[in-house]
């Protein structure tokens, strides 16, 4: 009896265990098929024509497969939107964390987390809708589905970011500093300024980094107001990403063209694991402050 | 002498909760003031008054008045960062801030716009002079201050307080969270800013306001049972309670 | 207090009052657009028909079908896992390798973009598992999405779980297993709630997972077929209808489906998580 329940109780650990390996073994799914997937069509291209390709015509009788245009509207996309989202994101997150009174603060606490629930392609299609035609006019250029749109989209879009992680890391700095700091006769804008937000600084930057990997991972918000033409990146020209380049030419792929896609999706997985790495390092630093 | 504080009538609430009542007293230039009783008895609150530190806790109300240079502190004409920049505090916790040494110091300097590098450079040395630290930290100014031990912690922030030339020094139990040998550091440093300056100390240890204050104010349930010198508290109170209490038969 | 101090003051509340309005105008002006746009356009007769080349006219009752079989597709598989994970993490697991590998899989899992998960998905489950593109092959890449989310929040709840309940149990005699099964497990399913909700926001809100997984057919289908075939979600809907075929009126009715969904969903984890707190403090 004795004997019989405790190989019950083995097998149901072995079960929790494999069911928490699952996690792992997603893992290295992905990793797996990107790289067996990604591989051939880089060494078929080359790494050099590939990685520093300026020109991208797949569907040519002469194809070209360099994805530097991608990779560099990626990153200038997503500085752009840094740019614009953090100042924004990390003061309304001041204000929230320090300042508001509870009502406030909770109300629009609620309302960034509807911000942040709002589908990626309802973003898109308003951005097309009103951005896009907005834009055009504004600047007078021909079309206004451009870099510079995108920038906004994605300034949008990673602000509920930017702010939660902000608010979460202000509120963790110990209240000790900033009493000395009021002490000190500091007032409290002083006080919030110049020693809360030293204080949460990893917090801040783990914030940032998050909203650089939901940027550059974005796909079909840009899709729908980048304008899609692999162009090497210019703020009021159509642009391609490395997200929007694997999604706008999948369906109708094949051949080297599709692996080529693979081998996108390769680069931009490295991008995000980078990302990752910095966010952990950000992270760590904070729970030693 | 004359006082450098008088405190008349004071009353304070904490919602509904009166912490505070009718507490009146002198507190003496260049001298150190102890402030005892038990936990939960108003001293910290009281101290915390002083400087209004207490503004920032939602929920509490004030009546009476401080008087300070001739001024009712509570007055709506008083700059609170001014007053608190002349009536500085060190807390019962070392709590200085996640930066270096250097800028721990020049915080409440730069703060109040001094921005001359070499200004500044004058006010830190001097400052951890004061506090009895320099040639600790003189080498490792551009360290983190959290590097520090518990009790050079506390030296710094004493440093910290005196970087902004205040007139008095508010501690609330500075040494319960140090060792023996960083309270008597922090004792002995005490005794030596009263040349200088005005403290105010609350205390839960009988030995220590007996070692370096000159008077001591008996605090219990709110209300200010005895203040007197110091010695004459300590060897004839004329209060019951406070008898009891210094012979260690409450808290 | 000198000039430059003031102003500074000034200056940081000014750019503080700013960004809020910003934030929150910015929030207002997309919800009262959507709705404004696409509350007209959302009639019973797009609800609750599907669409047909021949009348020329769209319904969506297929992608609102489509968007339910997914979610409990999802659910159902990923529950188990995502629990089952979380309780090994916090009840047996004593090998911290195992437990610092389980949880980088997780942050690793959590930070892939979701056009990533759409190419994995479609190269595995589709091909590879000869599921073609379907529902089910859609909700099995949306599984790897939303792990980490009921992983986590199973988690955080678990801590939440006192360890003298589970003392108690075992002071009993109880077994691991059975002490699980009644007091641990209990103690967590404000979590497990917890990342229904959110999982749901997310599915709902998904459309680059599923574009190459689960594809954009419109047919009318019951749970199983539904499953093995392939069908378009609201989200997906939204964007074929604006993208690729123009159709704006019904794009902004299902935006503002959408939209109220979101709001529902994010009001419903809000209550959830008040009651719970209340229920905690008592």
């Amino acid at each position: 009896m004795k004997y019989k329940k405790k190989v019950l109780e083995d097998v149901i650990q072995g079960v929790f265990l494999i069911l928490g390996m699952i996690t792992v073994g997603f893992v290295l799914l992905i990793t797996v098929y990107l790289i067996l997937s990604g591989i051939p069509a880089i060494g078929e291209i080359g790494i050099g024509n590939f990685i520093l390709g300026e020109k991208w015509a797949s569907t040519a009788s002469e194809p070209f497969y360099g994805i530097l245009p991608f990779m560099l509207t990626s990153v200038y996309g997503t500085a752009g939107a840094i740019m614009l989202g953090v100042p924004i994101g990390f003061l309304t997150a001041l204000y929230l964390a320090k300042f508001a009174p509870v009502k406030v603060k909770t109300s629009v606490e609620f309302v960034v987390a509807l911000l942040a629930g709002v589908p990626s392609v309802v973003y898109g299609f308003v951005g097309m809708m009103v951005l896009v035609p907005a834009i055009r006019k504004l600047f007078n250029i021909p079309d206004g589905a451009v870099l510079f749109t995108a920038i906004i989209v994605l300034a949008v879009m990673i602000l509920p970011t930017i702010i939660k992680v902000s608010i979460t890391s202000l509120e963790a700095v110990p209240k000790e500093y900033e009493d000395a700091s009021f002490a000190l006769g500091a007032t409290p804008v002083e006080t919030y300024c110049r020693v809360s937000v030293p204080a949460a600084r990893s917090g801040i930057a783990a914030a940032i980094v998050l909203g650089v990997g939901r940027a550059i991972g974005e796909a079909m918000a840009v899709m729908m107001v980048a304008g899609n033409v692999a162009n090497m990146p210019h703020l009021f020209g159509s642009v391609r990403f490395l997200t929007t380049a694997i999604a706008s030419e999948m369906s109708y792929s094949s051949g080297l063209q599709r692996q080529a896609l693979f081998s996108i999706a390769l680069v931009l997985f490295l991008f995000i694991m980078l990302i990752n790495a910095a966010l952990n390092f950000f992270l760590k630093r904070n729970k030693e402050a | 002498m004359d006082p450098i504080m008088t405190v008349r009538n004071l009353n304070l609430w904490y919602g509904k909760v009166q912490a505070l009542k009718d507490v009146s007293m002198d507190i003496q230039e260049r001298s150190i003031t102890a402030l005892i009783g038990p936990s939960g008895c108003g001293k910290s609150t009281f101290l915390k008054t002083l400087n209004r530190m207490n503004d920032l806790i939602p929920d509490v109300r004030i009546t009476g008045e401080v008087l300070y240079n001739g001024k009712n502190i509570f007055d709506s004409s008083v700059d609170v960062n001014e007053l608190r920049k002349n009536v500085g505090m060190v807390f019962q916790k070392p709590n200085p801030f996640p930066m270096s040494i250097y800028d721990n110091i020049a915080y409440g300097p730069r703060t109040h716009g001094i921005r001359s590098k070499a200004k500044l450079d004058d006010i830190v040395e001097r400052s951890l002079r004061d506090a009895a630290i320099w040639e600790e930290v003189k080498n490792r100014l551009k360290k983190n201050a959290l590097g520090l031990s518990g009790g050079q912690q506390q030296r710094l922030c004493i440093a910290r307080a005196l970087a902004v030339e205040p007139q008095i020094v508010l501690m609330d139990e500075p040494t319960s969270a140090l060792d023996p040998i960083s309270t008597a550091n922090i004792e002995k440093l005490a005794v030596k800013l009263k040349e200088k300056y005005t403290i105010v100390i609350v205390t839960h240890n009988m030995q220590q306001a007996f070692r370096i204050s000159d008077n001591t104010a008996f605090f219990l349930l709110g209300d200010l049972i005895e203040y007197s010198e110091t010695k004459k508290m300590f060897t004839s109170p004329t209060d019951k309670r406070t008898d009891d209490y210094i012979t260690g038969i409450y808290g | 207090m000198i000039k430059q101090r003031k102003i500074y003051i000034i200056a940081v509340k000014a750019l503080m009052g700013i960004s809020i309005s910003i934030t929150v105008v910015l929030v207002f002006l997309l919800a009262g657009y959507i709705l404004f746009k696409g509350l007209p356009y959302i009639t019973w007769e797009l609800l609750f028909t599907s669409p047909s080349y021949l009348s020329e006219k769209i319904g969506i009752l297929p992608d609102i079908l489509n968007t339910i079989y997914i979610i409990l597709a999802t659910l159902a598989c990923v529950l188990p896992i995502g629990v089952g994970a979380a309780i090994y993490l916090n009840e047996y697991a004593k090998n911290k390798k195992i437990v610092g590998m389980i949880e980088y899989a997780a942050e690793t899992l959590s930070g892939i973009p979701s056009i990533i998960y759409g190419l994995v998905g479609m190269l595995f489950f589709c091909q590879f598992l000869q599921m073609k593109t379907s529902l089910l092959a859609g909700a099995l890449t949306l599984v790897m999405m939303n792990l980490p989310t009921i992983m986590r929040t199973t988690q955080e709840s678990l801590k939440t779980v006192p360890q003298s309940y589970r003392e108690g149990a075992f002071g009993l005699g109880a077994g691991k297993w059975r002490v699980i099964r009644t007091v641990v497990l209990p103690g967590c399913v404000d979590g497990i709630i917890t990342g229904c909700i959110l999982s749901i926001g997310r599915i709902v809100g998904e459309s680059a997972a599923l574009l190459f997984t689960a594809g954009f057919a419109h047919a009318l289908n019951g749970l199983f077929e539904g499953l093995s075939s392939s069908g378009c979600t609201l989200t997906v809907a939204l964007y074929v209808y604006a993208k690729e075929q123009g159709e704006f009126e019904v794009a902004f009715a299902i935006a503002a489906i959408l939209m109220i969904l979101m709001f529902i969903i994010n009001f419903v984890s809000e209550l959830v998580s008040r009651h719970f707190m209340k229920i905690r403090r008592v």
